[in-house]
């Protein structure tokens, strides 16, 4: 079973039906109790970090995650869902991540090209053989951000993209840990494909 | 670095596509969904889905309509034409529109765009400006009401306004070329393109596929939208885009 964490930030509407369309049945819920039953977790959102770790702590949702991925369970966390993910973010002052993945967000800084990062931009593969990238085509996906990762190591990188002069981490992961910044469910068929391979872990992991 | 949009856009009334593409292999050209999954299919970026009901239903069934599209489509789209209202966006963003796109309402009370990136964020707000040449203004004219009324705004203090207020992005058409299929309007373009720091959206007078390039390279816009010259096969989204990766543009 897949639950999609329902902590009040965003839209969570086109994650849903997009792994509807790929033929799973999600279910939505903000309580931990609840997501304890899925075998598989999406982490969506959009908006300010700051709120949106105020709202994952306001509902015990930020322990729930960190032992999640302590127990090694799938997490996909997608734009500011894996921002939320890092160490700390710049937005709004200083704010205090999940500390699942080692790094901080910080605002692209102003310059000769537009913010927020919003439109289609090409992937580099980092690591083309890791499973999310599993018959996934070099192309372009859809990104609509104003803050962006700044990894601490680079092992986490399966994706970036290049924005600003900066090197955008696009989608990160660490062992049962995956993310992208940009949105796989406005991708197209590139970013369906990636949400495909993520699900399809399912199987793997129902057993458990 | 972000690729140049190639944007479709459909009118929809009452919960209908009119001047629908002319394909045989759609079971239902008049289907906002159909049409939008042929787009997609084709390598639309983006979609801008344009509602000119007349009526209170109309409106209504768009929510309906914005629901099914966001269940199907998996490239983000724009819905305009009739948000007058906060409640407005919220009813269609809710719906699973990625963006709204303001006109009139916009014109009549500015502070309407706070509002909806106050509350969406900007990159959810979109400001449709209409513009006409005006020799007395010795620039460009604002219209609103499909280009019915004149204002009193000037291109440029108009949109340096609405980027004060947060709109995200700005869809432009030229009434001078639209219909014209003669290219789109590139002095017009490049004016506001180079005015302000949120992106362009071209539309307007596209008639074939080397017009696409024209609007880009001179005319500075990051997108292009395009209505019956698709809708009417006279070129496809994908002959577009081809072409202008073969000009050496970055096209997805």
């Amino acid at each position: 079973m897949i639950g999609i964490i329902d902590y009040g930030m965003g839209n969570l509407h086109s994650v849903t039906k997009a792994l509807e369309r790929l033929g799973y049945t999600p279910f939505l819920s903000e309580d931990h109790d609840e997501l304890s039953k899925a075998s598989m977790l999406i982490l969506p959102g959009v908006g300010s970090f700051k709120d949106g770790m105020t709202e994952l702590k306001k509902r015990g949702l930020d322990t729930f995650i960190q032992q999640w991925a302590k127990d090694n369970k799938p997490l996909l966390g997608i734009c500011l869902g894996m921002q939320l993910l890092f160490d700390e973010s710049e937005e709004n002052g200083q704010t205090e991540g999940l500390k699942l993945l080692p790094g901080r967000v910080e605002r692209f800084k102003s310059g000769n090209y537009k913010v927020p990062h919003m439109g289609w931009n090409r992937l580099v593969f980092e690591k083309a053989d890791h499973p999310i990238l599993q018959e996934v085509p070099l192309g372009h996906v859809y990104f609509v951000h104003s803050y962006f990762v700044k990894e601490k190591t680079a092992d986490i990188l399966v994706a970036t993209a290049e924005y600003g002069g900066e090197r955008v981490p696009a989608v990160v992961a660490k062992g049962s840990i995956w993310a992208t910044q940009f949105h796989p469910e406005k991708s197209s068929t590139l970013g369906m494909t990636m949400l495909k391979n993520f699900l399809d872990k399912e199987g793997e992991t129902s057993d458990e | 670095m972000l690729t140049k949009r190639i944007v479709p856009c459909l009118d929809v009334k009452e919960g209908r596509v009119v001047k629908g593409v002319q394909f045989v292999n759609l079971r239902d050209a008049g289907d906002p969904v159909e049409m939008g999954i042929f787009y997609d299919e084709q390598g639309a970026d983006e979609l801008v889905f344009l509602d000119i009901s007349a009526s209170h239903e109309g409106r209504e069934t768009m929510v309906d309509v914005v629901e099914e599209v966001a269940g199907t489509l998996a490239i983000p789209f724009t819905v305009g034409g009739g948000i007058n209202t906060l409640e407005d966006m919220k009813r269609i963003l809710r719906a699973g529109a990625d963006k709204v796109s303001l006109n009139t309402a916009a014109v009549n009370r500015p502070e309407l765009i706070r509002e909806g990136a106050d509350f969406f964020g900007s990159q959810c707000i979109v400001v449709a400006i209409d513009a006409k040449w005006d020799d007395e203004l010795n620039s460009w004219r604002v219209y609103t009401h499909g280009g019915r009324n004149a204002t009193d705004w000037e291109i440029i203090a108009w949109t340096k306004e609405i980027v004060k207020q947060g709109a995200g992005e700005i869809l432009l058409t030229s009434m001078d070329e639209d219909g014209e299929k003669k290219g789109f309007a590139i002095s017009l373009t490049k004016t506001v393109s180079e005015a302000v720091s949120i992106p362009v959206i071209a539309s307007g007078g596209a008639g074939k596929k080397e017009d696409f390039y024209d609007v880009f390279t001179e005319g500075k816009a990051d997108a292009a939208l395009a209505a019956s010259i698709f809708h009417y096969k006279e070129t496809s989204v994908a002959e577009v885009k081809s072409y202008l990766k073969e000009k050496g543009l970055e096209i997805r």
